[in-house]
């Protein structure tokens, strides 16, 4: 059968190259960066290196690059750390309502603290409105975060507009890039950001590696106390594996960087256009430019998105949805409802991100694929049928 | 994917007794697209029992299991046995459910009880206009 893997949202596949400089260093080079030895200097050395590939990837200056475990390990991090570091200015944090869980429940994890948090809307497409961030600072604001792009629903949110607002009110401003390092160009100086997370499993590195990009003499309290690893800023034996794994992916990612994005955008613009050609009452979510360039996203009217991803699964596709069913929670995508897409249409949602090793095939078998599944769902549906009948109805 | 066995994965994918049934005897409309599931039981009632039993749902690969055995437990009972199918019942008949499916995809039993509801509270109304 075949098989087409389209949710590289999720994680992108570890590349080759990025493999192969890992191994070493889960064989032969052991040692633990802290160690004042041969082994230890090899180890810190890769772990050096990797940090000037990862700075060259963001246009930053290692020494401010702090490796973490994970995407969700920066935004806490930044989020509680660039918040308590400024608790004696002001206790007023500003995120946006579309931000991933990493950064939303830690604002409400600094709200229990004694924070207040105001929460951003956005518009249909899920864009931030930069006047309304603008009119939620006050004067013991400290915090402003907003992400590069949403990861749901592909669009891209005006950063350097927010900075400069952030900049003007003299508010630290945090950046959630894990959706766009190593995708398309993410460069701190040009975006005039003060903080910038970014994970490896985004950009064909590992899982379990990510890092905070903090500019040099923005404070910020550790979430881990321990010894003097990332000075001090992290502490851990550093994932020495994961973190050279992340600066090939790196390296890689800026290298190949143009010829990536001409290589996903036009399967992108074929699947946000024949989708929605193919099969009625389909809708795309997100931005229908200004997006990830390998994002596709939509809704499918009248049925629900884990059954679609199950019947996916069988033809060997493999996508994602933000409905209420395919979420451990149970809650539709609050993505979506914030964009003001009602429950019934956000339990359809499907997405579908292609990666390095997608084709043009790729969509014409999801194409080909979808609409009978959709079909056999729809005779399904209690809501379709109901749909069916009133606009038979009203003629 | 969630874990699912075999039986549930055997409805979802083939489920039975799906449609709706035209000048039925009763209908009963169980959960909303809020919490993400919600399913419409049609039934035929002939001599006190279920002669004809489907169903229309939306909902997740839990959901329309749970509808398919419901609809295939009911059928052919007595409307006093098929009072008796609890969620409980059918997702031991679905060789369980995940847990966290058990409370929101599990009310195929709810709607079938609701459809009985109706047809009991249509007769009744009959019953009364004749009397």
């Amino acid at each position: 059968m075949r098989k087409v893997y389209l949710d590289n949202a999720a994680t992108t596949p570890l590349l080759p190259e990025v493999r192969e400089a890992m191994m070493p260093f889960l064989s032969e080079v052991f040692g633990n960066p802290s160690s004042l030895h041969d082994w230890g200097d090899t180890a810190r050395q890769a772990v050096d290196a990797a940090r000037e590939q990862v700075a060259e990837l963001i246009g930053a200056n290692a020494e401010e690059l702090i490796f973490t475990g994970s995407g969700t390990e920066s935004n806490n991090f930044a989020i509680k750390g660039l918040a308590l570091a400024q608790q004696s200015k002001g206790k007023h944090v500003v995120v946006s309502a579309i931000e991933h869980f990493s950064v939303l429940h830690s604002a409400k994890t600094l709200e229990k603290w004694g924070f207040e948090i105001t929460e951003v809307p956005v518009d249909k497409y899920g864009v931030v409105n930069p006047d309304d961030v603008r009119k939620s600072v006050r004067k013991d604001t400290v915090l402003i975060s907003v992400m590069h792009a949403n990861g749901e629903v592909g669009n891209i949110e005006p950063i350097k507009e927010i900075a400069g607002i952030a900049k003007e009110a003299k508010v630290v401003f945090h950046t959630d890039a894990i959706a766009t390092a190593g995708t398309i160009p993410v460069d701190v100086k040009e975006l005039g950001v003060d903080a910038l997370s970014l994970a490896g499993n985004q950009f064909y590195g590992p899982k379990g590696v990510g890092a905070l990009w903090v500019r040099r003499g923005v404070r910020i309290i550790p979430l881990l106390d321990g010894g003097v690893q990332e000075g001090g800023r992290r502490a851990g034996t550093e994932n020495v594996p994961a973190i050279v794994g992340l600066g090939k992916a790196a390296e890689l990612a800026k290298a190949n960087m143009p010829a990536r994005i001409k290589q996903l955008t036009p399967l992108r613009d074929r699947l946000l256009k024949e989708l929605p050609a193919s099969i009625e009452h389909v809708i795309v979510t997100g931005h229908p430019q200004n997006r990830l360039p390998g994002h596709a996203s939509f809704c499918v009217q009248f049925i629900e998105g884990e059954s679609m991803l199950m019947f996916l699964n069988m033809e060997g596709i493999a996508v994602s949805s933000g409905s209420a069913c395919t979420s451990r929670a149970l809650k539709a995508s609050h993505v979506l409802i914030a964009m003001g897409i009602s429950h019934e249409l956000a339990q359809g949602s499907l997405l579908c991100t292609f990666g390095l090793d997608s084709t043009g095939e790729d969509v014409d078998y999801m194409v080909k694929v979808l609409p009978p599944i959709v079909d056999r769902l729809r005779q399904m549906s209690p809501l379709y049928s109901k749909f069916i009948k009133a606009s038979k109805g009203g003629k | 994917m969630p874990v699912y066995s075999e039986k549930v994965m055997d409805h979802f994918m083939h489920p039975r007794n799906v449609g709706e049934i035209e000048n039925a005897d009763g209908i009963g409309e169980e959960g909303n697209p809020v919490c993400g599931d919600m399913m419409t039981f049609y039934i035929k009632v002939k001599d006190n029992r279920l002669e004809d039993v489907k169903f229309k749902t939306f909902g997740c690969g839990a959901a329309i299991a749970v509808s398919s055995m419901v609809s295939e437990m009911a059928k052919g009972k007595t409307l006093d046995e098929a009072l008796k199918i609890t969620p409980a019942s059918v997702a031991e008949e679905l060789q369980g459910l995940p847990k966290n499916k058990y409370h929101c995809s599990n009310l195929g039993a709810q709607a079938l009880h609701k459809a009985i509801e109706d047809y009991l509270s249509k007769q009744k109304a009959q019953g009364d206009k004749k009397a």
